[in-house]
């Protein structure tokens, strides 16, 4: 492995949800401590399961592994890190203030910003104590910051008014305020992050063309700020040899060398390590070990009977969604779960079934959707680039808004806008020209904003003010976009997951995010699953038989209904494969 | 001299960006504060989002957010006693509290639109 030889202190994994970030940092961890070093891992992953993998109980302080010589380990947990740093803010006047404006507090301080802004806040000192740094050889962590946090811990004017003096002002963020150490020591710890002779960052991912994409763009993303020092690793690649007995396992071999060869530049110049795809759940030692390893052991493959699972189809959910003949239906899940895809077929089939339908997606390329543009009857696609939204939106607020400022105000105006949260908006307000033709046919698009943005959307009532006063009316009887989200007789959002333990995590947090703003998920779609396609691979069908349990899961505990989709042997396009895809 | 406070409502990012839009009212305001802070007025502002406490603490304050809600901030105080609820002073208005006389010449123009108790 690359990225293992010649290990500075300090070791970050970061790539998105489900791609096997933990797993190899604590066969990493386990690695290095077999060479006679001494290691702690840290994880803030917030499905981490390390405890398990190594079975013990960790938590919240440094744990020795007793299994492994010279390695400890620690579990943070983002989410209550977070509540923790609000209830310093908050807890002292609960019961004091109306419990509304607690609440609206409380929101203010939901966001993911703030979620990562506290992860950081917790392990800062394990980038600076030097104490703790003679304990330890190698620190690992399974998650990284983003840029937009290093950004913001960078800014000198994020920090002179309030750290400094205790007072908010204009020019000073919201998310910073809890935090409870001193200047200098974040100073110390993003010097830390970006000397490469103290930290090496590993991107992980998959062999996916959009992932791969996305993993170039946070390299860029972090050698901007300074931190340049990237190793790239793609986990669970097919092996070539599961292709012989399977056309479904030839198939996403195929894809993945095809999203291989064509990756982006920036990434080819980066050492890079693969993976493959290994038949066991990365549990235990013995497992840990053979993670690094070319080729699995026989004995690891267990050769259960081929899975079957009895789970509604999507068809199913659009019998039901077409018997109300109008209405928003939207698409909500972390990228890379095939959205678009789902959103396209279920728009396809309702207009075939005669309904007029508007599809709206956020599809970049156009790959899918423009082919279907004026070849399906009672279908209307148009597109929302969020990029160019986005950019529309950050230069009409920095024209109009930012003309006045100082230098520094600009600069904090300007990472403001560069929050996720950005993005969100403005293709909330580009999609809201469109949802208002819902009350006539189906609007269907495939992306919605999270609870977290929508409460803030509404909490200041801005929203409604400017609709009623757009619309000319008086605003008693007047539906505004919040309103028509929450009433599950207008709007329908569908959550779109794949049957794995993160990705399952991660929409069960976008439901509860939902819930807060006043809206009831629909409807559940498992995307891309291996237990609903009759894989003849040995390997695919070990795959599949870790997947039962998360789809039960969603089925008995998370949804109200439900469907399967399984994985497709090519990604559909065009009008008949998208009408396959809501049979299959 | 008198004190002025200031108490903003809840903002996520402080420039108000994660709203429907960034208020120029709040970033004209800002402006303005720091004008008045070098004319030596003490003026300080809190943000309900950050230092909750501070509104919890002071009666009158705490008594207005119980009456008139949130939806009621900003909430201006001089010495204490309440000058203004629901919107910004404009600069004139902060000069007229702490008896300081503004120079026409510190009249901007893009103010021009705002001027006297009419905000746009």
């Amino acid at each position: 492995m690359l990225f293992l030889e010649q290990p500075p202190r300090f070791l970050f994994f970061t790539g998105k949800g489900g791609v096997g970030k933990t797993s190899i940092a604590c066969a990493t961890a386990m690695q290095l401590a077999y060479d006679g070093k001494r290691v702690l891992l840290v994880s803030t992953d917030p499905a981490s399961n390390v405890g398990q993998v190594f079975g013990i109980t960790i938590g919240n302080h440094i744990t020795g592994i007793t299994s492994v010589e010279r390695l400890f380990a620690l579990e943070i947990d983002p989410q209550a890190a977070a509540q923790e740093y609000r209830d310093r803010i908050v807890g002292p006047v609960r019961g004091l203030l109306p419990e509304n404006v607690v609440k609206s507090i409380d929101e203010q301080l939901s966001g993911a910003c703030t979620t990562e802004i506290a992860a950081f806040d917790e392990f800062t000192s394990l980038l600076t104590d030097t104490v703790l740094h003679a304990d330890y050889d190698h620190i690992i962590f399974d998650t990284a910051p983003t840029g937009h946090t290093i950004r913001l811990l960078q800014l000198p004017g994020a920090w002179s008014s309030f750290i400094e003096e205790g007072k908010g002002d204009a020019s000073c963020l919201g998310p910073l305020s809890g935090l409870v150490k001193q200047r200098e020591q974040y100073k110390t710890a993003v010097e830390a992050l970006a000397d490469p002779l103290r930290t090496r960052l590993i991107l992980v991912c998959r062999a996916q063309k959009a992932t791969l994409q996305e993993v170039a763009r946070t390299s860029q993303e972090l050698a901007a700020i300074g931190i340049s020092q990237h190793y790239l690793v793609i986990n669970g690649l097919l092996p070539q040899s599961e292709t012989l007995q399977d056309s479904l396992a030839k198939a996403i071999f195929a894809r993945e060398q095809a999203a291989l060869a064509a990756m982006p530049a920036i990434l080819k110049t980066l050492p890079c390590d693969h993976l493959q795809l290994k038949p066991f759940n990365l549990v235990g030692l013995e497992a840990l070990r053979q993670l690094f390893t070319i080729s699995v052991s026989p004995l690891m493959v267990k050769a259960d009977k081929p899975i079957t699972i009895d789970a509604p189809k999507l068809s199913a959910l659009v019998d039901e969604i077409a018997a109300d003949s109008h209405g928003l239906i939207m698409f909500m899940g972390k990228g890379g779960v095939g959205k678009t895809t789902l959103a396209a077929a279920v728009a396809v089939e309702l207009a075939h079934r005669g309904l007029p339908t508007h599809l709206t997606t956020t599809d970049p390329a156009a790959h899918l959707t423009g082919t279907l543009t004026g070849r399906v009857e009672n279908l209307l696609v148009s597109r929302i680039d969020p990029d160019v939204e986005t950019k529309r939106y950050r230069q009409q607020v920095l024209d109009s808004k930012g003309s006045q400022l100082d230098a520094e105000g600009f600069a904090l105006l300007e990472e403001d806008l560069r929050s996720p949260c950005t993005e969100e908006i403005a293709v909330f307000q580009a999609f809201s020209r469109i949802i208002r033709e819902a009350d006539k046919k189906f609007v269907v698009i495939d992306t919605a904003p999270t609870g977290h943005t929508l409460l803030l959307l509404d909490a200041t009532g801005a929203y409604h003010r400017e609709v009623s006063r757009q619309g000319g009316s008086t605003g008693l009887h007047e539906i505004t976009p919040m309103m028509q989200l929450q009433d599950p007789k207008q709007t329908k959002v569908l959550i779109v997951t794949l049957a794995e333990t993160t990705p399952v995590l991660e929409a069960v947090n976008l439901q509860g995010e939902l819930r807060r703003a006043g809206i009831e998920p629909w409807g559940w779609i498992i995307n891309n699953s291996i237990a609903a396609a009759h894989a003849g691979s040995l390997l695919l069908q070990q795959r599949a038989q870790n997947e039962v349990s998360e789809i039960n899961a969603v089925a008995h505990h998370h949804a109200t209904r439900y469907a399967v989709v399984p994985m497709l042997k090519e990604e559909p396009a065009g009008r008949e494969s998208l009408l396959q895809l809501i049979k299959t | 001299m008198k004190k002025i406070q200031v108490f903003d409502p809840a903002l996520c990012c402080s420039t108000g960006v994660c709203g429907v839009d960034a208020d120029q009212a709040l970033i004209n305001f800002s402006a303005d504060v720091e004008w008045a802070m070098k004319q030596g007025v003490q003026i300080e502002r809190f943000n309900l989002a950050q230092q909750p406490m501070a509104f919890a603490e002071n009666q009158i304050v705490k008594l207005f957010l119980e009456r008139s809600g949130q939806e009621g901030l900003p909430l201006i105080l001089l010495d204490g006693a309440i000058v203004l609820a629901g919107r910004y002073p404009s600069r004139e208005e902060l000069a007229r509290w702490v008896d300081i006389t503004l120079p026409d010449a510190e009249d901007k123009p893009a103010k021009s639109c705002c001027s006297g108790r009419s905000c746009c």
